[in-house]
């Protein structure tokens, strides 16, 4: 699995797809650089992700991608719940916004060479001759009846305008279908929190969900490997909604007439109870979506459907008692400037929730490099191949070190004895010598130095 | 996936848009499956816990109706007589094709039934039908749960190669259920031949079937228009509340083997249009046989 992918660029990072798909990218030892950009905060904690905010102005996208050669973009802004945001923005969000990442990612100077765009099931529409399994190469059967729905339509037209102009650049588009999960906020979501599910009288739709963590997984799925083309993502398994309603232990309370639905829906967002439009049409016919070309294209999807139901079940019940042990997260720009840039700054700051987990092959590495150590002597500094390692003939150890970058040394270093770390210190002296690697271990041990010494 | 053969769908921009991107793909693969298999092995099985599939059919609404509703009319009321059963696949997708009459028709029903009674390697079969009763509260939903799918070409082609399962289709449509007393037994116009070229993409034999019984069972005397605007059904017919006890003859008939017609046989109208007759014709000519032969409509 090869990921040319170094430097990326993510939009909409507020949004919990974007925040969270930041989360996993930023892991990759490989990816060199990750920037953000959102007109509003993150509201995830991100370790090196860097956030740019910027309206949906044109000009200053381009500078950043250019700026810092982006040669990934993911495009996750889409808003296409009117819970996240009011029509009139989405409409600017969706449209305006989007034409300006194009402008961004568009033309022969730009380093961009990948464009993933999460694009959602909405795109096909949701009536009553409609096919039961959309696939992929179906175009839209009837023309679109609501904003979102306009908004949607128009976004991927000009994603499928730029893919026809840029050759070169892998364009995805993936039509994601509803999202479920025990954090994301979504209008199905809420209405699926509550005690007793609204329903439209005399109508039992079908349901296909996908789990949040496979949104993000699809997504980073995708910038890992080239997937040009239009992709379905939806888990398997299509529910009707009196299983839903079953599955979450819920009873389904038909509240909605079969004629005169939108005018009761009207009268109910008064009393506070938010059903969107498209909500409303899949209430009535429900959709389902054919995932298997992402499938064919190798991505297993973690949960199906019900399953994915069952975890949303488990996490309402606990959502009660957990509430009050956990904060919500605040972006505080100056705190998160100063933890990456400035000088003074010893070592990975300790986050507390979510500490930072070195690849499993990168710890095996430098196991190796211990035991080598240690096989050779407390104060030896081993020459190399010959001398180090229990079996000469085989592949020592120590040749495995010298590929981890003088991070990652650094970063699982200080999880050492110092005992260890002395001779850690004397092999990479005696070896490659890192300024910085070394500078780090004085530090390190410096510090151990003198917390042993006052205690 | 083949596209839907035909889409009364008018395809605006965003056609282009889907097209424009997949371009990579439909230059390497023509637009269809490379190999038969190719998207098949992804299919999603049914996990054991559910008891109501993907399409929404419930096993036990349906196991309920069966035991109860289809058990009676089967046996003692429309006491069904079936012959040809042997001509229904066992194994492997096949579509039928029927002759439809009466306003509620339980002909459907009795097909299925007479495949769980009479054949030795039963299976359920999956029942085409207008788009209308989607849309209709209530009695869409209990339709969906027994079986009932909307006629969309995409949706028999994925029963028929993807799942291969077997399918009932009524080429006569809505023209079929609206025939007067006085036209019972002559075939309205077989469509566009819309069905034909499903079978012929997913590679599946059809089969055609000739029913006798339906037509006096829920005949139509007269259609009232007044109603329709108001109900946003398809027609309100004057016919008797429950069906009559008529006598039911159903046969099979030898089945058109369309893996056997050629490379493409979808892209040439006229074989697509003279099978499409000669389905047709077969199935008149059964018919009248079998209504010539029958001593009486309610005794057989």
């Amino acid at each position: 699995m090869t990921m040319d992918s170094r430097r990326i660029l993510i939009t909409g990072l507020s949004s919990y797809w974007g925040g969270r798909l930041a989360q996993v990218l930023e892991r990759e030892p490989g990816v060199e650089a990750i920037v953000g950009v959102d007109s509003s905060d993150p509201k995830h904690e991100l370790e090196r992700t860097e956030f740019v905010r910027v309206d949906t102005q044109h000009g200053l996208i381009r500078r950043i991608v250019n700026a810092a050669a982006i040669d990934t973009v993911i495009d996750t802004r889409l808003v296409v719940d009117p819970l996240t945001e009011p029509l009139k923005r989405a409409h600017e969000i969706n449209v305006i916004g989007t034409m300006n990442i194009l402008a961004a990612c568009s033309g022969s100077d730009s380093p961009v060479r990948k464009l993933v765009f999460k694009s959602s099931a909405d795109y096909y529409g949701c009536e009553q001759d409609d096919p039961a399994f959309f696939t992929e190469d179906m175009a839209r059967p009837h023309p679109a009846r609501t904003a979102i729905e306009r908004d949607i339509v128009e976004a991927e037209e000009a994603v499928a305008a730029l893919a026809a102009r840029n050759r070169d650049t892998t364009v995805t588009v993936l039509r994601v279908a509803n999202g479920i999960g025990g954090e994301v906020r979504t209008s199905h979501l809420a209405l699926l929190s509550l005690p007793v599910i609204p329903s439209i009288l005399g109508f039992d739709p079908r349901y296909q969900f996908i789990h949040e963590d496979d949104v993000v997984g699809v997504l980073e799925y995708c910038v890992r490997h080239d997937l040009p083309g239009i992709y379905n993502a939806a888990a398997d398994g299509v529910l009707a909604l009196s299983e839903v309603v079953s599955l979450l232990g819920k009873p389904s309370l038909p509240l909605l007439p079969p004629w005169g639905t939108g005018f009761t829906a009207a009268q109910l967002r008064r009393l506070g109870l938010r059903i969107p439009l498209e909500m409303l049409r899949q209430l009535r016919f429900g959709r389902g979506l054919d995932n298997r070309r992402l499938k064919a294209a190798g991505y297993s999807y973690r949960y199906t459907t019900r399953e994915a139901v069952l975890k949303l079940r488990a996490q309402q019940r606990l959502r009660p008692l957990l509430r009050s042990g956990v904060e919500d997260y605040h972006y505080e720009r100056e705190v998160e400037e100063f933890l990456r840039w400035s000088p003074s700054v010893q070592s990975a700051p300790d986050r507390g929730r979510r500490p930072w987990r070195p690849a499993a092959d990168r710890v095996a590495h430098l196991e190796g490099t211990l035991a080598a150590l240690r096989h050779a002597g407390a104060d030896a500094i081993p020459d190399g191949v010959a001398t180090a390692g229990p079996d000469p003939g085989t592949r020592s150890p120590l040749t495995s070190y010298d590929d981890l970058s003088a991070d990652e040394v650094i970063e699982i270093a200080s999880s050492l004895e110092p005992a260890a770390l002395a001779q850690l210190r004397r092999y990479e002296a005696a070896h490659r010598s890192r300024a910085e690697v070394l500078a780090a271990f004085d530090r390190n041990l410096a510090r151990r130095r003198q917390s042993g010494a006052t205690q | 996936m083949a596209d839907p053969p035909e889409q009364d769908a008018t395809p605006d921009e965003p056609a282009a848009a889907g097209q424009t991107v997949e371009l990579a793909l439909s230059e390497q693969r023509g637009g269809l499956p490379a190999a038969p298999g190719d998207l098949r092995e992804f299919l999603p099985g049914l996990e054991p816990e559910r008891h109501v599939t993907d399409w929404g059919r419930s096993e036990r609404v349906e196991g309920l109706v069966d035991r109860t509703l289809y058990e009676f009319l089967y046996h003692y009321w429309f006491r069904v007589e079936v012959e040809g059963i042997e001509n229904v696949p066992a194994r492997g997708g096949a579509l039928l094709v029927a002759n439809h009459a009466g306003a509620l028709p339980p002909d459907g029903a009795m097909i299925a039934k007479a495949i769980r009674e009479e054949h030795p390697h039963p299976r359920p079969i999956h029942l085409t039908m207008d788009h209308s009763f989607k849309g209709l509260p209530g009695v869409g939903m209990v339709v969906t749960k027994i079986g009932g799918v909307p006629a969309h070409p995409a949706n028999v082609h994925r029963l028929l190669f993807d799942e291969q399962a077997l399918v009932l289709v009524f080429p006569e449509g809505r023209t079929g259920t609206e025939k007067p007393v006085r036209d019972r037994y002559r075939l309205r116009r077989f469509g566009r031949g819309g069905f034909l070229e499903t079978a012929m993409r997913a590679r599946a034999p059809i089969v055609p079937v000739a029913v006798v019984g339906a037509e006096e069972a829920q005949p139509v005397f007269a259609r009232l228009n007044l109603l329709r605007r108001l109900t946003r059904l398809p027609y309100v017919p004057v016919t008797p509340p429950l069906p009559l006890p008529a006598k039911f003859r159903i046969r099979f008939l030898e089945p058109v083997w369309t893996a056997e017609l050629g490379d493409a046989p979808w892209e040439e109208e006229g074989l697509v249009q003279t099978l499409g007759q000669d389905i047709r014709a077969l199935i008149q000519e059964n018919l009248l046989e079998m209504v010539a032969a029958r001593r009486s409509v309610w005794l057989g």
